[in-house]
């Protein structure tokens, strides 16, 4: 599937919650509650993205053409946000993943994720993500 | 007693709500919300008294200096300091800095901070220390969040030039007893200078630096209803003229030349350039808005509060308080055991609730606890007892969300 054909599934997905807040976050938790384990060696000091309160660490590998992410978080919330952009991104070929514009964020209603006072680090988590996959096409 | 709807009435921003729940506003430790009294000074000052001030001979002008100064007056009562000890400044970081780059202190002086310091009492200390070969030592703490005062004696040696010293902890709430420790640490070595930070301190409780004995007390206005942009130095009156300037320009000098400049003495040799002076004119409204409530009253409502809410969180087998301290500012730092204080601060949100989460600018105290942050509520004297009830029932909910 595409990055857009994954977004989409996820905004269906999501749909049903409603304004359903409490739905919603459960949700959330329970994806990063299934995200797959990070490989203890990808764990390292290099893979950490800094956010003010939650850590990330992501590793990412170019295999056959496309990108692999695997990733974790010590924050469930954040988790489940990482494990929602692992969905959409990993897998995927490095131009698509460099212009994502990940609308859907907005669009499931968890746009207050991006914003700069979460500090999360879900915004660097992004970046980091994109730029990983523009080192890896050249 | 005191009448809290009133008390509410008098906050506009309390009938806000947030994420379609009725706003519960616990994270006054980082800044409290402000008075009707407070909000209008400031309205009333752009609209009717603005001037720049110690400048002009207009009317205008004169007033603007008039209403200043009675600021400084009414801040110095309300800490029980002379007028000639109170420099205004941006806040309590302001005030330090102002502090740690004028000392004048011998090169290679030891500096004593606590364990439980916020950053802005530890890296102006810090800073000194690295310019002139100086040594932080650090004073511990024990598990409770008190200070093991009985260590002050073995830290204090013939070079130790300052102790700076929190008078409420910011994260845990603890109230540090500074008279005993400025009075102990000046037996031992009487040349020591002592600086208190009282962001935590002023808007819980009633607070005479006189009394206390301490040569510098700093806090900020938007801790205690005033503006933001407003706080303070105070100086012991026989050390302000020592205090060396780290800025200088308008407003601080008798006459200047380009062969020599001649200062004023006093606060005013430390306020250089316009100062931001609404929120100095709302700082001293802010203090007559705790004077008409009353220092007890304050204190012993949030007492109250603290009490309530530290009982009902122990009722949750899930969370762990810090710092099982009797004598606590309304501040909670907690824990729910296995979930991370950011997801915990985040559902909280989604339920109308404002609690602060992370190191709260204290990383060496978090690392003395083994954690990385905390889940903070902070109280002020518009909280209630109702709001506590909505807090914990949140709590609950959040954790079987996480579970």
């Amino acid at each position: 599937m595409s990055i857009k054909e994954i977004e989409e599934e996820i905004i269906s997905e999501f749909e049903i919650f409603g304004d359903d807040w409490e739905g919603k976050y459960e949700h959330l938790i329970d994806l990063g509650k299934s995200l797959p384990m990070i490989d203890e060696k990808n764990r390292t000091e290099e893979n950490i993205i800094k956010g003010c309160q939650s850590r990330v660490w992501l590793n990412s590998e170019l295999k056959d053409g496309k990108v692999i992410y695997t990733a974790d978080s010590d924050a469930i919330i954040t988790k489940g946000m990482v494990a929602l952009m692992i969905r959409v991104l990993s897998n995927q070929g490095p131009a698509e993943i460099a212009k994502a514009e990940l609308g859907f964020i907005n669009k499931i209603g968890l746009k207050e994720h991006l914003s700069p006072t979460r500090a999360n680090g879900l915004v660097s988590m992004i970046n980091r993500m994109k730029l990983d996959a523009i080192k890896m096409s050249n | 007693m005191i009448d809290s709807k009133h008390i509410r009435e008098q906050f506009p921003i309390l009938k806000k709500w947030v994420n379609n729940k009725p706003l519960v506003y616990f994270d006054n430790g980082a800044t409290t919300q402000k008075p009707q009294v407070v909000i209008d000074s400031i309205v009333k000052y752009y609209s009717e008294q603005n001037a720049n001030i110690h400048r002009g001979v207009h009317t205008l002008s004169r007033e603007a200096t008039e209403l200043f100064e009675a600021s400084r007056n009414t801040v110095a009562a309300f800490i029980n300091a002379k007028v000639g000890e109170i420099i205004f400044t941006a806040g309590t970081t302001d005030s330090i800095n102002l502090v740690a780059n004028g000392l004048n202190i011998p090169k290679g002086s030891e500096i004593i901070v606590s364990q439980m310091e916020h950053h802005s009492n530890i890296l102006p200390w810090q800073l000194w220390c690295e310019r002139n070969e100086g040594k932080l030592k650090v004073l511990p703490i024990n598990k409770d969040g008190s200070l093991q005062v009985e260590k002050l004696e073995g830290l204090i040696k013939a070079n130790t030039a300052l102790i700076a010293l929190t008078h409420v902890s910011n994260t845990l709430g603890v109230i540090n007893p500074v008279k005993e420790i400025i009075e102990k640490a000046k037996a031992i070595n009487s040349n020591i200078l002592v600086l208190i930070d009282g962001a935590q301190s002023v808007p819980h409780m009633s607070v005479d630096v006189k009394d206390l004995n301490c040569d510098f007390f700093v806090f900020s206005g938007h801790k205690m209803y005033a503006p933001t942009g407003s706080g303070v130095l105070f100086v012991k009156e026989n050390l302000i003229n020592t205090l060396k300037q780290s800025r200088t320009g308008g407003g601080t000098i008798k006459t200047v030349s380009f062969e020599k400049t001649e200062y004023v003495d006093g606060p005013l040799r430390f306020e250089a350039g316009t100062p931001n002076i609404e929120a100095v004119v709302g700082l001293a409204r802010a203090c007559e808005f705790m004077n008409s409530v009353g220092a007890k009253n304050i204190s012993d409502h949030e007492h109250s509060l603290l009490e309530y809410a530290q009982k009902e969180l122990r009722t949750i087998s899930e969370v762990e308080v810090y710092a099982n301290h009797s004598n606590k500012a309304a501040v909670i730092s907690f824990n729910v055991k296995g979930q991370h204080p950011f997801d915990v601060g985040t559902l909280l949100d989604k339920y109308g609730i404002a609690v602060r989460t992370g190191h709260h600018c204290t990383q060496p105290l978090m690392s003395y606890y083994g954690i990385q942050g905390t889940v903070r509520a902070s109280f002020a004297i518009y909280n209630t007892k109702e709001e506590v009830d909505i807090f914990i029932e949140a709590l609950k909910k959040s954790i079987k969300l996480l579970n």
